[in-house]
């Protein structure tokens, strides 16, 4: 009789996470429409006709881009308790982190008052005041719509309904968040250095 | 199923079904509106395409009629411009990528062994989205007096170039109908793209690995990749184009110091590789039924797999091929004919694999191997015009001739709709439970191969005499008119075609033979699963 077929040992089976994978897929399609408006930003530099040059006008935001690349540092340690399950610690980091995030929409808001009431820069004085609004007004909505998710799930950390079991999807906004800070240092490079 | 009524909790549930007592009409529509299915999902999808598939071959036919003669009144500019617009955007956003999306749903959980997609609520809400977003583009035909009274349809070509779209030039609201309701559809596509690519990846089978997945299920795979980058740009430059309108904004307003140049760049940049993301699902039907009615394995898997991806990459770096007359550098030119000559490469692999696969098969001419081999014929002709075209001096001569329509419409219809056909012929038993008819399939097939012919065969030759596209007329002296006549009675019979097809499709649902498992006797996981599988 022939040999009785003998199944190898069962191999591991692990696929990447779905929720994983969402998320980094939807930044690489995000990462294509800021690309269009980075790529027309660079190609409208100095071609505007008219009106304040962004050399009259910006300032480098750079209390705004700390505070906003911290609270990368701050959400990855909050990551990190969570996996542990301190949940307070996890807590306390999660809220610093929208507090800077907050501090960055209003350092922007202030910004902006100043280049439209000041400067008279609007999106539709010159190319510079329109490549320029699109683009950190794109940015800004990214941030805020990163805000309101945020929020909601320091509301549920707050009324107890957060778990440890809850990490992995913590770590997936938490990419997201990560993204948004990646595109601020493209765009405030190519914006505040490059552009100037 | 597991249930929790049962002795041993979680063990399967081997009750015979019960009647269900039928549902009522609100109930049917409620369990459908609903639904987060991806069987459901994938026939919304289907359905939804091939209303608008004859929808815009309505608008075809207007177009057809218009042109049959010269000098002929049947539409007037404005409506001809009108309808030109609204049958290329439909039937690339509307047609093409529903339908794509539709087989994708459908098959590809069945093809890995996958109970459903990855986010079946982000599923149900993309196909909504997609949904809303044709019924708003379809609205601007009522909405509003428009500018002569014809409503507010588009009437800026489908390609929507600025800066006729600026608001100085597009005073009405045609343009922001097309803008708007893409980029409410261009969300959706991008929800499911996200799903097909995290069901592919995070979903498999217990065993399927990436290299034992079916074509079809790389190739769609493949497609929702190339779409995370292919329609944001479009996204981005229709919200740029919406800014200029309503926000004064100057991203292409020349006056300003802006660039009209520049939309061209964004959209074709968009435009060429959805081209791309249109036609690879045709591929992916073409690598499961040729093999099936050939009855032997697809020759040279690890290629085909390579050719895809490669065909994915290469699509993304020739779209100023669109633009040969814009005015670019030499070398900008030359970069793109050759980028464009490279692509034909792994195509070509594709063909010659097909044909392989073919060759010392046991061949069964059934309907969904009598369009796919429609496809391979055409698909090859299309593929040489392109290669012309892609030689920029040929194309200064026939830029926006009807040279270029017969060319992308070989690809389009000749090879995409001629794939689709083959894949409703193929899946139809499998989703519905019964076989299409089979005498009206061949005669939806000749009619439609001859009409086919008869109308994009002629139109090379109009293109060459020199007739450039979107006129809504032309003289009688120009010697276009016998040739245009020829075109027109071919759509004619295709339009008769499709009609067979449309009846085929309700008949059969209720006429047809009963299918079985696997009438075809193909290999893939779905063929292992009832039909229709169920819920």
């Amino acid at each position: 009789m022939s040999a009785i077929p003998v199944l190898p040992p069962a191999e591991p089976w692990s696929l990447p996470s779905r929720g994983r994978v969402g998320m980094l897929s939807l930044i690489i399609g995000e990462s294509g429409i800021f690309t269009i408006f980075v790529v027309a930003y660079i190609y409208y530099i100095g071609k505007s006709l008219s009106g304040p040059t962004p050399q009259q006008v910006l300032d480098i935001p750079l209390f705004n881009t700390i505070c906003l690349l911290s609270s990368s540092v701050t959400i990855w340690l909050s990551e990190r308790q969570i996996e542990r399950g301190n949940m307070k610690a996890f807590g306390a980091l999660w809220a610093l982190t929208i507090a800077l995030g907050i501090e960055f929409i209003i350092g922007t808001f202030l910004e902006w008052k100043k280049l439209i009431f000041v400067d008279g820069l609007t999106i539709h004085t010159n190319l510079f005041g329109t490549t320029f609004y699109s683009l950190v007004g794109l940015h800004a909505t990214h941030v805020v719509v990163g805000l309101l998710m945020l929020t909601l799930v320091l509301i549920f950390a707050l009324t107890g309904h957060l778990k440890e079991s809850h990490c992995e999807r913590i770590q997936v906004l938490a990419l997201y968040w990560h993204f948004v800070d990646g595109v601020w240092v493209v765009v405030f490079t190519v914006v505040y250095i490059v552009g100037r | 199923m597991a249930d929790q009524t049962l002795p041993i909790a979680g063990s399967l549930d081997i009750t015979p079904p019960r009647v269900k007592e039928r549902a009522t009409a609100v109930e049917w529509l409620h369990e459908w509106v609903i639904t987060t299915d991806h069987k459901r999902l994938g026939i919304l999808y289907i359905v939804y395409a091939t209303f608008f598939l004859l929808v815009g071959g309505l608008e075809a036919m207007l177009i057809r009629i218009q042109l049959i003669k010269p000098d002929n009144h049947f539409l007037s500019p404005g409506a001809f411009d009108q309808m030109f617009t609204m049958h290329g955007t439909t039937m690339v956003f509307l047609m093409g990528m529903p339908l794509l999306f539709g087989f994708a749903n459908y098959l590809v959980p069945l093809m890995i062994g996958a109970r459903d997609m990855a986010f079946p609520r982000l599923n149900a809400f993309s196909f909504w989205l997609t949904a809303f977003g044709g019924l708003l583009l379809y609205y601007s035909f009522i909405g509003g007096y428009g500018l002569y009274g014809m409503g507010n349809a588009p009437d800026v070509a489908w390609f929507a170039y600025a800066p006729l779209t600026e608001r100085a030039f597009s005073p009405g609201h045609s343009t922001d109908y097309w803008a708007l309701a893409l980029i409410v559809s261009g969300f959706g596509t991008l929800g499911t793209a996200i799903n097909i690519i995290a069901t592919v990846l995070s979903m498999r089978c217990r065993g399927m690995t990436l290299l034992r997945m079916p074509l079809f299920v790389w190739l769609l795979f493949v497609v929702s990749g190339m779409t995370l980058v292919t329609i944001t740009p479009l996204t981005a430059c229709q919200i740029m184009l919406v800014i200029d309108r309503y926000l004064g904004g100057h991203f292409f307003d020349t006056q300003a110091g802006g660039s009209a140049t520049i939309w061209a760049h964004f959209f074709w940049i968009f435009g060429h590789p959805e081209v791309y993301v249109l036609v690879l699902p045709a591929f992916a039907i073409e690598n499961e039924v040729i093999p099936v009615f050939s009855r032997k394995a697809i020759f040279g898997y690890p290629a085909m797999v390579a050719a895809s991806v490669g065909i994915a990459f290469i699509s993304m770096g020739v779209w100023a091929h669109h633009m040969f007359t814009i005015g670019m550098t030499s070398v900008g030119n030359t970069f793109f004919v050759l980028s464009t000559m490279l692509v034909g490469i792994p195509t070509g692999i594709k063909i010659f694999n097909w044909l392989a696969t073919i060759w010392g098969g046991k061949v069964q001419f059934r309907p969904p191997m009598l369009f796919a081999t429609a496809f391979l014929f055409q698909f090859l002709i299309a593929g040489l015009t392109g290669i012309m075209l892609a030689v920029a001096p040929w194309d200064w001569q026939l830029h926006n001739s009807y040279f270029l329509i017969a060319h992308f419409h070989y690809v389009l219809v000749g090879a995409i709709v001629m794939a689709f056909f083959a894949g409703f012929y193929y899946w139809y038993p499998k989703i519905i439970g019964r076989m299409l008819d089979e005498t009206l399939a061949k005669w939806h097939f000749w009619l439609f191969v001859i009409g086919f012919h008869i109308t994009f065969d002629t139109m090379h030759f109009v293109g060459l005499l020199g007739m450039p596209r979107q006129i809504y007329t032309y003289e009688a002296d120009r010697g276009w008119g016998t040739l245009n006549t020829v075109v027109s009675i071919g759509g004619f019979i295709q339009a008769i075609a499709v009609l067979i097809f449309a009846y085929n499709l309700i008949h059969s649902y209720f006429r047809g033979r009963i299918a079985g498992n696997d009438p075809w006797g193909g290999w893939t996981l779905e063929w292992s699963r009832p039909s229709p599988p169920p819920d």
